[in-house]
Protein backbone atom coordinates (compact mmCIF):
# COMPACT_ATOMS: atom_id res chain seq x y z
CA UNK A 1 0.00 0.00 0.00
CA UNK A 2 1.40 3.40 -1.08
CA UNK A 3 1.19 6.16 1.36
CA UNK A 4 -0.77 8.09 -1.12
CA UNK A 5 -3.78 5.63 -0.60
CA UNK A 6 -3.43 5.93 3.14
CA UNK A 7 -4.16 9.80 3.08
CA UNK A 8 -6.90 9.48 0.75
CA UNK A 9 -8.68 6.89 3.21
CA UNK A 10 -7.46 9.47 6.20
CA UNK A 11 -8.62 12.39 4.23
CA UNK A 12 -11.99 10.62 3.20
CA UNK A 13 -12.46 9.67 7.32
CA UNK A 14 -11.94 13.05 8.72
CA UNK A 15 -12.87 16.82 7.49
CA UNK A 16 -8.33 17.70 7.33
CA UNK A 17 -7.09 20.63 6.61
CA UNK A 18 -3.92 18.95 6.57
CA UNK A 19 -2.32 15.31 6.34
CA UNK A 20 1.26 13.99 5.41
CA UNK A 21 1.54 9.95 6.05
CA UNK A 22 5.29 8.65 5.52
CA UNK A 23 5.53 5.20 5.48
CA UNK A 24 7.21 1.74 3.99
CA UNK A 25 4.47 0.05 2.59
CA UNK A 26 2.93 -1.55 5.79
CA UNK A 27 3.98 0.72 8.87
CA UNK A 28 2.56 4.41 8.22
CA UNK A 29 3.37 7.48 9.94
CA UNK A 30 0.65 10.52 9.41
CA UNK A 31 0.34 13.69 10.96
CA UNK A 32 -3.28 14.98 10.71
CA UNK A 33 -5.01 18.59 11.17
CA UNK A 34 -8.90 18.58 11.70
CA UNK A 35 -11.50 20.41 12.83
CA UNK A 36 -12.96 17.14 14.39
CA UNK A 37 -10.22 16.91 16.88
CA UNK A 38 -11.55 20.15 18.64
CA UNK A 39 -12.73 20.09 22.20
CA UNK A 40 -11.14 16.63 22.28
CA UNK A 41 -8.04 15.48 24.50
CA UNK A 42 -5.31 12.98 22.91
CA UNK A 43 -6.45 9.80 23.46
CA UNK A 44 -9.88 10.52 22.11
CA UNK A 45 -8.49 12.14 18.71
CA UNK A 46 -6.71 8.81 18.43
CA UNK A 47 -10.04 7.07 19.11
CA UNK A 48 -11.67 8.84 16.72
CA UNK A 49 -9.01 8.14 13.88
CA UNK A 50 -8.82 4.46 14.75
CA UNK A 51 -12.80 4.43 14.72
CA UNK A 52 -13.13 5.93 11.37
CA UNK A 53 -10.12 3.90 9.85
CA UNK A 54 -11.71 0.49 11.69
CA UNK A 55 -13.29 -0.65 8.29
CA UNK A 56 -9.86 -0.58 6.83
CA UNK A 57 -8.54 -2.08 9.70
CA UNK A 58 -10.62 -4.57 9.73
CA UNK A 59 -10.48 -5.90 6.20
CA UNK A 60 -6.70 -6.01 6.81
CA UNK A 61 -5.88 -3.11 4.59
CA UNK A 62 -4.45 -0.82 6.89
CA UNK A 63 -1.89 -2.98 9.16
CA UNK A 64 -0.38 -0.62 11.31
CA UNK A 65 -0.72 3.44 11.69
CA UNK A 66 1.17 5.64 13.96
CA UNK A 67 -0.49 8.75 14.76
CA UNK A 68 2.42 11.38 15.05
CA UNK A 69 0.79 14.36 15.57
CA UNK A 70 -3.39 15.12 15.61
CA UNK A 71 -4.19 18.83 15.68
CA UNK A 72 -7.20 21.08 15.52
CA UNK A 73 -6.49 23.78 12.87
CA UNK A 74 -5.98 26.39 15.01
CA UNK A 75 -3.50 24.77 17.20
CA UNK A 76 -1.62 24.39 14.08
CA UNK A 77 -1.25 27.58 13.56
CA UNK A 78 0.19 27.99 16.98
CA UNK B 1 -9.72 -21.58 44.53
CA UNK B 2 -11.88 -18.63 43.68
CA UNK B 3 -12.02 -17.32 39.74
CA UNK B 4 -9.36 -14.26 39.35
CA UNK B 5 -11.17 -11.29 39.04
CA UNK B 6 -8.36 -9.71 36.08
CA UNK B 7 -10.53 -6.16 35.87
CA UNK B 8 -11.07 -5.89 39.67
CA UNK B 9 -7.19 -7.09 39.43
CA UNK B 10 -5.95 -4.08 37.19
CA UNK B 11 -8.32 -1.62 38.58
CA UNK B 12 -6.01 -2.20 42.01
CA UNK B 13 -3.20 -1.65 40.26
CA UNK B 14 -3.83 1.82 38.38
CA UNK B 15 -5.90 3.51 41.53
CA UNK B 16 -2.92 1.94 44.27
CA UNK B 17 -0.43 3.46 42.37
CA UNK B 18 -0.05 7.25 40.34
CA UNK B 19 2.20 6.37 37.31
CA UNK B 20 1.51 2.74 35.68
CA UNK B 21 2.75 1.53 32.90
CA UNK B 22 1.74 -1.94 31.41
CA UNK B 23 4.87 -2.87 29.21
CA UNK B 24 6.31 -6.12 27.21
CA UNK B 25 9.06 -6.68 29.36
CA UNK B 26 10.72 -4.84 32.28
CA UNK B 27 12.42 -1.09 32.67
CA UNK B 28 15.55 -2.73 32.67
CA UNK B 29 14.91 -5.17 29.95
CA UNK B 30 12.27 -3.83 27.38
CA UNK B 31 11.22 -6.98 24.81
CA UNK B 32 9.51 -4.11 22.59
CA UNK B 33 10.49 -1.21 20.93
CA UNK B 34 7.12 0.62 21.61
CA UNK B 35 7.78 -0.12 25.72
CA UNK B 36 11.27 0.74 25.73
CA UNK B 37 10.40 4.33 24.63
CA UNK B 38 7.46 4.85 26.67
CA UNK B 39 9.55 3.79 29.47
CA UNK B 40 12.01 6.01 28.71
CA UNK B 41 9.73 9.01 27.79
CA UNK B 42 8.49 8.50 31.56
CA UNK B 43 12.54 8.17 32.69
CA UNK B 44 13.13 11.75 30.76
CA UNK B 45 10.10 13.39 33.16
CA UNK B 46 11.46 12.01 36.08
CA UNK B 47 8.53 9.63 36.56
CA UNK B 48 8.68 7.12 39.66
CA UNK B 49 6.73 4.20 37.58
CA UNK B 50 4.88 0.96 38.49
CA UNK B 51 5.79 -1.09 35.67
CA UNK B 52 3.67 -4.40 34.94
CA UNK B 53 5.30 -6.77 32.70
CA UNK B 54 2.43 -8.33 30.55
CA UNK B 55 4.62 -11.48 29.48
CA UNK B 56 4.35 -12.43 32.35
CA UNK B 57 1.08 -12.67 32.97
CA UNK B 58 -0.99 -13.33 30.18
CA UNK B 59 -3.91 -12.54 31.95
CA UNK B 60 -3.14 -9.27 32.18
CA UNK B 61 -1.70 -8.94 28.90
CA UNK B 62 -5.53 -9.64 27.08
CA UNK B 63 -7.02 -7.92 30.64
CA UNK B 64 -5.85 -4.78 30.29
CA UNK B 65 -6.52 -4.20 26.91
CA UNK B 66 -9.95 -5.07 27.69
CA UNK B 67 -10.03 -2.85 29.90
CA UNK B 68 -9.21 0.48 28.45
CA UNK B 69 -10.88 -0.87 25.25
CA UNK B 70 -7.05 0.07 23.67
CA UNK B 71 -5.75 -3.01 21.74
CA UNK B 72 -1.89 -2.24 21.60
CA UNK B 73 0.52 -2.35 24.59
CA UNK B 74 2.06 -0.53 26.09
CA UNK B 75 -0.46 1.62 28.44
CA UNK B 76 0.29 4.15 30.28
CA UNK B 77 -2.21 4.97 33.33
CA UNK B 78 -1.71 7.94 35.83
CA UNK B 79 -3.93 8.57 38.90
CA UNK B 80 -6.19 5.42 37.66
CA UNK B 81 -6.69 6.86 34.09
CA UNK B 82 -6.30 5.56 30.99
CA UNK B 83 -3.93 8.60 29.08
CA UNK B 84 -2.85 6.05 26.21
CA UNK B 85 -0.33 3.89 24.28
CA UNK B 86 3.23 4.82 22.64
CA UNK B 87 2.04 7.66 20.21
CA UNK B 88 0.18 9.58 22.55
CA UNK B 89 2.85 9.13 24.99
CA UNK B 90 5.36 10.71 22.49
CA UNK B 91 3.06 13.28 21.26
CA UNK B 92 2.08 14.18 25.32
CA UNK B 93 6.14 14.59 25.32
CA UNK B 94 6.69 16.47 22.82
CA UNK B 95 4.41 19.54 23.76
CA UNK B 96 5.45 19.33 27.56
CA UNK B 97 2.13 18.04 28.33
CA UNK B 98 3.35 14.58 29.88
CA UNK B 99 5.83 16.55 32.15
CA UNK B 100 2.91 18.61 33.41
CA UNK B 101 0.90 15.24 34.43
CA UNK B 102 4.14 13.85 36.08
CA UNK B 103 4.84 16.98 37.96
CA UNK B 104 1.01 16.97 39.17
CA UNK B 105 1.25 13.28 40.46
CA UNK B 106 4.26 14.02 42.27
CA UNK B 107 5.79 17.80 42.71
CA UNK B 108 9.22 17.88 42.88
Amino acid sequence: MQTERVKALIEAALPCTYVDVEGDGSHFYATIVSSAFEGLKLLDRHRLVKDRLKDHFDSGELHALSLRGTRTPAEAQS
Amino acid sequence: MSERDIQAEIHKIVTENPVVLFMKGTPTFPQCGFSAAAIQLLKNCGASVAAVNVLADQDIRQGVKDYANWPTIPQLYIKGEFVGGSDIMKELYANGELQKMIDEVAPQ
